[in-house]
């Protein structure tokens, strides 16, 4: 199952599940990233240590350490 | 602007409508928009958030109240903000109910925004949804089939675009339609629960849900069990939720795991299928590109080229701050000396006048004097927020901040220390969790916030030489930057002890949105900007103002007769000889009189209640480099630092000084201890400062952090560690300076 790290920026997978903590997941999926949506990886923001989303229109971004609770469908 | 309106009954009973949706949807500009004036602002009871109302006419001439809803994603709860957005929304604890949600949608990111929408159709509250930034999506190619989406949630939906103030009269007509018949405004569709489990789950809490939440509407029963079920758990620090509810959420969390099944999933899932099955049909997309926004973010968010910018546009804002702040402080302080004079003519010697000048207007003068700093502060905030910049700001930021335990959300608040630490401290309340609230509060006070200023210009224009360093670097101007940098390193010092220690807690994690950029809307940044001085001014400056008449007091009493009689014989002496004719000898004359009265002012003082203090106080200060004098300065101090400059000012008899004043300069500068050497050296300098940066010196922060934390143990270990922090530092500087040799 990969995760953010196995994407390139700008590549678009789709979301397989989404782990950690249960108010964190509840919020991510209140904005949109639930199993089965197709997530963009937008871009790695290096000076932060962030990854930026696009999710069902909206740019959101996670802490890459963070941002290991996404898992995405494998692309091949 | 008065920020309380009469809430008389007529007021009250005009229909409420209640302005909800995401952040960053334009909300706040569509409030703007349709209130043009007259906005009460409080506090929501029992909580420290906000809370705004305007007036609406509406154009068949019925007034409405527009509350304006803190924005948020959802209206599950974990913030402050959302707790406020569910209870505004559905009437609960203690809010009133409204009679017409407005739920502000971006029309670019329309499921997301319906999410919101459906849980408001879920509590039967009378919808109206305003499709904001049409415009945008019109430029990107897209539409939106606004018949069908209003046809198929069942209420009325109006395309807008608020900054430009399009499709705004069709949203008031709209409104007016829907409060006239609320039944038509009711949904005609919602989500149902998908599994036999799932509506068990939501009977079962439902069951024990507050009668006076649900009042017997089982469509609200329903919506609000699911609203405890994705709300509720051990850990939420929400207000009034009885605990038989959140037990029971518990437990059905609990029993759904036994079988593999999530219960918040399901929920969000099944709302989200309804919403998708709703927009594709409604939905037209455009062609994909890449936006304008992902362009700018790739320079702006760049390693290599984004930190160097950032560090550009805040020294861009720093000096601005300093600049175009000088000559507006300069007018005011010009304005009250010439108030001052004034009055001193228009009353007579005594008591009276003494109050009215060096009690009343010395105080209103010295929190107005801060006004032209905060507002540019804010501005550039403001701004920034406003761009969308901000977020890309908190971005950059967020490493450092989270190696201090921090997280990049803090930083506004601690940029808003450098105006005033009190609209910081009320600045923390968009954060989720109370121990990030309460950290970000210990640590937003060291900022260098513009009391102290005054402080550290007059120290260094009279204890540093005004030379240039290396050739080209000026000393003084170093100096200042150095105690700017000094303070956010402490700040960030303090708050990596504090997350480690006492204030130890699982990491929030971060969900950051990125707006798009867009050129600020005006009105709005400056109407927050007033908002944001008015905060300061009623916070921040009535403290000021009670504690620099007390201080007044302190210095003023008691009094002598004999030597009171002897200075208003100086005074009509110095009168008279000053009205004489020109010449050198009636300006000795002057000059003589004037430094006897001098002396007198400094004897009183000496035996004033603030003298004898300082002269109590003097062994505490002593090993800092400190005398009695400037320990007078210090008590000052803590009703306001700034005050500081002027008690020195009458500590050495001089009266009416500021801090460019170069006589005061050059009284400290020739200023000895009862040894001949220098009270006031480079040295004494740097503690003085150090001291400054560090201590505690403000009533006003102490207040906001009392009533933002609900606890007197968090000001008590806010002032207790900063005064002692700032005592040590203060001297391991002096003491070590002198034992390398400095003097």
């Amino acid at each position: 199952m990969p995760n953010p790290r196995d994407l390139r920026p700008g590549e678009t997978a789709r979301l397989l599940e989404v782990g950690g903590d249960r108010s964190f997941r509840r919020r991510l999926m209140e904005m949109g990233f639930l199993p089965g949506t197709p997530v963009r990886l937008v871009r790695r923001v290096r000076i932060g240590d962030l990854v930026e989303f696009e999710v069902r229109g909206g740019h959101i971004s996670l802490r890459a350490s963070e941002a290991g609770a996404l898992r995405f469908e494998s692309q091949r | 602007m008065s920020a309380e309106a009469p809430a008389g009954p007529a007021r009250t009973r005009l229909p409420l409508v209640a302005l909800a949706g995401n952040p960053n949807t334009g909300k706040t500009t569509l409030f703007n928009r349709l209130t043009r004036s007259d906005r009460k602002v409080a506090n929501y009871p029992g909580i420290t958030v906000e809370r705004h109302e305007g007036e609406l006419r509406l154009p068949g001439g019925r007034t409405v109240r527009v509350l304006d809803v803190p924005g948020t994603y959802s209206l599950s709860a974990r913030s402050r903000e959302e707790e406020i957005a569910i209870d505004s929304v559905a009437g609960l604890r203690g809010e009133p109910e409204p009679d017409l949600v407005v739920l502000v949608a971006d029309a670019t990111q329309l499921s997301r925004n319906l999410y919101m929408a459906l849980q408001v159709l879920e509590l039967e509250v009378p919808l109206v949804v305003a499709l904001n930034m049409s415009d945008a999506l019109a430029a990107r190619g897209a539409s939106i089939d606004v018949d069908a989406l209003s046809n198929a949630l069942g209420v009325a939906v109006v395309a807008i675009a608020a900054q430009k103030g399009q499709g705004l009269a069709a949203l008031e007509s709209a409104i007016e339609r829907a409060l006239a018949a609320p039944d038509g405004a009711r949904p005609g569709a919602r989500w149902q629960p998908g599994s036999v489990e799932l509506a068990a789950d939501l009977e079962r809490v439902g069951a024990v849900l507050p009668p006076e939440w649900s009042r017997g509407n089982p469509a609200r029963v329903r919506a609000l069990a699911a609203w405890a079920l994705l709300s509720l758990d051990e850990h939420d620090e929400l207000r009034d939720v009885p605990e038989a509810l959140r037990r029971a959420v518990i437990e059905r969390r609990a029993q759904a795991q036994q079988t593999s099944r999530q219960i918040e999933t399901e929920i969000i899932r099944g709302r989200y299928d309804w919403i998708d099955a709703l927009t594709a049909s409604v939905v037209r997309e455009g062609p994909q590109a890449r936006t304008a926004t992902e362009r700018a973010d790739a320079v702006l968010l760049n390693p290599w080229i984004g930190f160097p910018l950032f560090l550009l546009a805040m020294s861009v804002v720093f000096l601005a701050l300093f600049s175009w702040s000088e000559p507006a402080i300069g007018a005011i302080e010009a304005g009250f000396g010439v108030l001052t004079g004034l009055v001193r003519d228009a009353l007579g010697p005594g008591i009276l006048r003494d109050f009215v000048t060096d009690g009343l207007i010395a105080g209103v003068g010295s929190v107005v004097v801060f006004l032209p700093q905060i507002l540019l502060l804010f501005l550039f905030i403001g701004i920034l927020e406003d761009t969308g910049y901000m977020a890309r700001v908190a971005c950059i930021m967020d490493r450092l901040m989270r190696a201090m335990g921090l997280s990049g959300r803090a930083f506004v608040p601690m940029l808003s220390g450098y105006a005033c630490a009190v609209p910081a401290i009320l600045a923390t309340r968009t954060m989720e969790r109370q121990r990030d609230r309460t950290l970000t509060m210990m640590v937003v006070p060291l900022m260098t916030c513009s009391a102290r200023l005054p402080v550290y210009t007059l120290v260094i224009g009279a204890l540093f030489p005004p030379t240039l360093l290396l050739g080209f670097a000026p000393v003084q101007s170093l100096m200042l930057v150095a105690m700017y940098l000094f303070s956010a390193l402490m700040a960030l010092v303090v708050a990596a002890v504090l997350s480690r220690t006492m204030l130890k807690g699982p990491r929030v994690p971060l969900i950051l949105e990125m707006p798009p950029y867009r050129t600020p809307h005006w009105p709005s940044v400056l109407r927050q900007m007033f908002q944001k001085a008015r905060t300061f001014l009623t916070e921040a400056g009535s403290v000021i103002l009670v504690c620099t008449i007390a201080l007044w007091g302190l210095l003023a009493f008691p009094k002598d007769a004999q030597r009171e009689e002897r200075r208003e014989t100086l005074a009509a002496a110095i009168a008279a000889a000053e009205t004489e004719t020109e010449g050198r000898e009636s300006q000795e004359r002057v000059e003589a009189l004037t430094a006897e009265d001098a002396a007198l002012a400094g004897e009183a003082l000496r035996e004033s209640y603030g003298g004898r203090l300082g002269r109590a106080i003097e062994p505490a200060i002593e090993p800092l480099g400190f005398d009695w004098k400037i320990g007078v300065g210090l008590i000052g101090a803590f009703a306001a630092r700034e005050v500081f400059v002027a008690t020195l000012g009458v500590v050495y008899g001089m009266g009416g000084v500021d801090e460019d004043s170069t006589t005061l300069r050059e009284r400290i500068r020739a200023e000895t201890r009862a040894n001949g050497e220098h009270v006031y050296t480079p040295l004494t300098g740097l503690s003085l400062m150090i001291f400054f940066a560090l201590a505690c010196q403000c009533m006003s922060t102490l207040a906001a952090v009392r009533r933002e934390t609900r606890s007197w143990g968090w000001v008590l270990f806010l002032f207790a560690y900063m005064t002692a922090l700032a005592w040590i530092a203060s001297f391991a500087v002096y003491q070590g300076g002198r034992a390398l040799g400095f003097s």
